[in-house]
């Protein structure tokens, strides 16, 4: 009772700081986070005493009270980041759609949009996948139990806040690094957190090794602390103000950012969901992993030398030019380390390429991988110096983006959505599996619209910037490199409702799968789930003298 | 411990042992191709670090043995395309615009330099295919507002349009009638209805013969008689259907009561007087361009001879 008590008043206290920061604070934005932040105290603090003290959760089920928040949380965040998307990418059609209000602009939008697809859809996968797969392949519950749901609802109030910050116009103008110093120093507490849960359950395994899903998962966490961590040092102008100033300046800020930036891509994007991919694919596919050595390769000629890629962003810049060479010749080397995740994961479909016939989530997690493929090769080819400068700056690199994002992060998330669902609420399948199949092809064609329209548009720029007549003149002015390419911009709209469409038809599959319906249709193949091997190796008795 | 290897049936492939979740590992080896792809993209890093600046030192960094830098490739590029426009800026930079007329393959070369400049410092107000919008002129059509010839055209681009502290710059203010006072609301709506009949947008009637009083006491100075304007002063032909700021009755009578006074930058502080030539020659060709005021000397009138075309050549 004394430490629920506790536990209360701490959150009062926290709630009652929050309430002091409103009141003192220096600008209009800041005081509406410190509002926020009250709020969110008082929640937990109601939550934690109508909770009380709870009977002990089944010790010989897995932990999975906070999955189940996280795949609500991923296809809620989802949706969000994609309709942005689709608002802000008919923005660029058409100009009006602006709406004529600070709030709307294609600016706070873009961000918004940003954040809420690469850290609210794609963290809280993240977040969830690990701690799912974490427990299965350690065979073990969740180590500090209480961490890891702080680490998940502090992870939406960082979501909340920096995305209710975009639409103020609080921002560092740091490309996927936007939210000011407090919101940074919250998120740097949540991921500690995050660090200490998943050490603390490798730790207490039952497994004699640890999986190669953990080691990417890892990777991505530990990494991802350092970059958050030193990108974001900067000074406050005021304690009570939602303005700072970075700790760098000039050309070393830019590095400092890129060096953050592209390895965001590296470490969240990519090793996160190779750590996603190890598990759910061989899962799925109930087949071994195509090859140990590989991945012990890959994993570490990836983390090698993903890290210093990030001056590739910074071609004929103000970076020195022996940064620029090593950026390009890192990212280069980093084209096989990349593909092995992909052979991998494809590989491990030998004796059962049946299934990409009979199994729609299969079919997606192939396609995740041939898009992840792709978009690795094209990503070491952009950073070569003589392409980049002409697909620098142009929608090439937005097509680029989008064909990992959409493809590979996307659909390799849906996948283990799909997977997960019906396990962790304990149904004897997807209310639909037809609806994935519908989901795939809204999805493919979708991408396929978005990037092929955005390819040609890049190249299209990039020709038509760097046009000379036979005079010696330039043949276009900026505004004609605009104009050209609004049929573009009109054909992502396209693409972008499709993928959207399928999101929404994923968001109806699974709340009726969660709400326990099952759809009459002819039947097609996923694994049996057989909830009594889903379960963590129960310690010794001599570890456990207590008896459940 | 056991060894829980096994035959993976499928594909032949041993097992390493490890099982997690039911999830096993194949001993496959990595593909050669993989590998093989792998060393080369190192083998070529190497030798590109070796070839390109690439080492960091102290103080500095390693030059590469091809000596390449960015700088000196911008720099190169720079001076080649220089080099290559030098004959035609030259040409350019000794001929008197009035005598371009006289030099066809020049005057070409001019006005493809003047559209490549137009879009970098003009569209902005004038709009990319130079038809203006309200308040900036269209370009296209032969209203002149301070001289449609080369040599006008080039004055008003190098000192431009009411800008203070240029003692060329193109200059005048119509009062504010309405506003000053000037003119009382009625005596306003009586000489729209007279410059509407000016540019036979309304019958006569006895308001505009009322305005037609005032027009001539307060407008036709700078107007003219028939309104027909004035290039001295920038005064717009008011019987023309070309409106500037809007010829319908509402528009007329805001002009009159506030009046407008539209500015342009002197582009002389800003660009080099050939790229100035250039761009006048470009306005001058886009259809309303007027020859010459002072027509040059005979001498120079001739046929361009093979000598003058080709001094031109690239």
């Amino acid at each position: 009772m004394a430490n629920l008590m506790m536990k209360t008043g701490g959150w009062f206290l926290l709630a009652m700081l929050a309430l002091f920061g409103f009141a003192a604070s220096a600008d209009r934005g800041f005081a509406v986070h410190m509002l926020i932040c009250g709020l969110a105290a008082l929640i937990a603090a109601v939550v934690t005493m109508r909770r009380g003290e709870t009977a002990k959760a089944d010790a010989s089920l897995y932990d999975d009270e906070v999955i189940r928040w996280g795949v609500i949380a991923t296809v809620f965040w989802g949706i969000v980041g994609f309709l942005v998307g689709l608002v802000i990418a008919t923005q660029l059609a058409f100009p009006w759609f602006s709406l004529n209000s600070e709030f709307t602009t294609f600016g706070r939008l873009r961000p918004l949009h940003t954040s809420a697809v690469i850290f609210a859809f794609g963290g809280n996968a993240l977040i969830a996948t690990s701690y799912y797969v974490v427990q299965r392949t350690c065979r073990v519950r969740l180590a500090f139990p209480g961490l890891a749901r702080f680490v998940f609802w502090g992870y939406q109030l960082f979501i909340v806040l920096a995305a209710t910050g975009y639409v103020m116009g609080i921002t560092e103008s740091r490309e996927y690094a936007e939210p000011e110093w407090y919101v940074d120093l919250w998120l740097t507490l949540v991921w500690l957190s995050y660090l200490a849960v998943y050490v603390g359950t490798i730790v207490r395994r039952h497994e004699p090794h640890i999986y190669v899903a953990n080691w990417f998962y890892l990777g991505f966490i530990i990494t991802v602390a350092m970059l958050h961590v030193v990108n974001n040092i900067s000074l406050p102008v005021s304690w009570m103000g939602s303005k700072s100033y970075s700790a760098f300046s000039g050309v070393q800020d830019a590095l400092i950012q890129w060096w953050y930036g592209h390895n965001a891509v590296g470490f969240f994007l990519t090793a996160g969901f190779l750590g996603m991919m190890y598990y759910f694919v061989p899962k799925q596919a109930e087949r071994p992993v195509y090859s140990y050595r590989l991945s012990i390769v890959h994993f570490w000629s990836l983390i090698f030398l993903y890290i210093w890629a990030g001056p590739h962003h910074l071609h004929y810049t103000a970076l020195p030019d022996w940064a620029q060479t090593l950026g390009m010749v890192f990212s280069l080397m980093l084209w096989m380390p990349s593909w092995g995740g992909m052979i991998n994961g494809l590989m491990t479909l030998n004796g059962a390429w049946d299934k990409i016939r009979t199994d729609p989530i299969i079919r997606m997690m192939v396609f995740a991988l041939a898009f992840y493929g792709m978009s690795t090769f094209e990503g070491p080819m952009m950073a070569i110096k003589a392409v980049n400068s002409l697909s620098h700056y142009t929608n090439w690199t937005i097509g680029h983006v989008h064909s990992g994002a959409l493809g590979w992060n996307g659909m390799i998330t849906f996948s283990a959505l799909y997977y997960m669902t019906p396990r962790l609420w304990n149904r004897s399948r997807l209310y639909s599996l037809r609806m994935i199949n519908w989901h795939f092809w809204c999805a493919t064609l979708g991408i396929v619209l978005y990037t092929a329209s955005m390819w040609v548009a890049g190249i299209t720029q990039g020709l038509m910037w760097r046009e000379y007549g036979d005079d010696g003149y330039l043949v276009y002015a900026f505004v004609e490199v605009v104009q050209a390419m609004h049929p573009y911009y009109v054909m992502r709209i396209g693409g972008g409702l499709l993928y959207f469409s399928g999101a929404i038809i994923m968001a109806f599959n699974i709340a009726m799968t969660i709400a326990g319906h099952l759809r009459s249709e002819a039947p097609m193949s996923s694994p049996a789930f057989d909830p009594a091997r889903d379960r963590p190796i129960r310690p010794a008795p001599i570890f456990a003298p207590v008896a459940a | 411990m056991v060894d829980r290897t096994r035959i993976d049936e499928p594909t032949g492939t041993e097992t390493v042992g490890h099982e997690w979740d039911g999830i096993e590992e194949l001993d496959t080896p990595m593909p050669r191709w993989w590998l093989l792809t792998l060393f080369g993209t190192i083998a070529f890093s190497l030798v590109y670090v070796v070839l390109y600046p690439a080492i960091p030192f102290r103080h500095s960094a390693s030059a590469g043995v091809l000596g390449w830098s960015s700088h000196r490739q911008l720099a190169g590029e720079m001076t080649a395309e220089a080099a290559r426009l030098a004959p035609t800026r030259s040409a350019l930079a000794q001929t008197p615009i009035e005598m371009l007329p006289a030099n066809p393959r020049l005057l070409v070369a001019a006005e493809e330099g003047g559209r490549s400049a137009f879009k970098v410092h003009c569209v902005q107000c004038h709009g990319s295919g130079a038809a203006g919008s309200k308040g900036y002129p269209n370009l296209n059509d032969d209203d002149w507002l301070w001289g449609g010839d080369l040599a006008a055209i080039q004055t008003t681009l190098t000192n431009g349009i009411r800008q203070p502290g240029n003692a060329d710059t193109r200059m005048s203010q119509m009062p504010a009638f309405g506003r000053d006072g000037i003119l009382e609301p009625a005596q306003v709506r009586d000489v729209a209805s007279y410059v509407r009949l000016l540019s036979g947008q309304e019958k006569a009637g006895a308001a505009s013969a009322r305005g037609g009083v005032v027009f001539a006491a307060n407008c036709a100075v700078c107007h003219g008689a028939q309104g027909k304007g004035g290039r001295n002063i920038g005064a717009p032909n008011l019987s023309d259907s070309i409106w500037l700021y809007g010829g319908d009755r509402v528009a007329i009578i805001d002009t009159i009561t506030n009046a407008h006074a539209g500015v342009m930058p002197a582009w002389g502080h800003r660009l080099d007087a050939v790229t100035i030539k250039m761009l006048a020659a470009y306005v001058h060709s886009l259809g309303g361009g007027e020859a010459n005021v002072a027509p040059p000397t005979p001498a120079l009138t001739q046929a361009p001879t093979q000598t003058a075309a080709a001094d031109v050549g690239n």
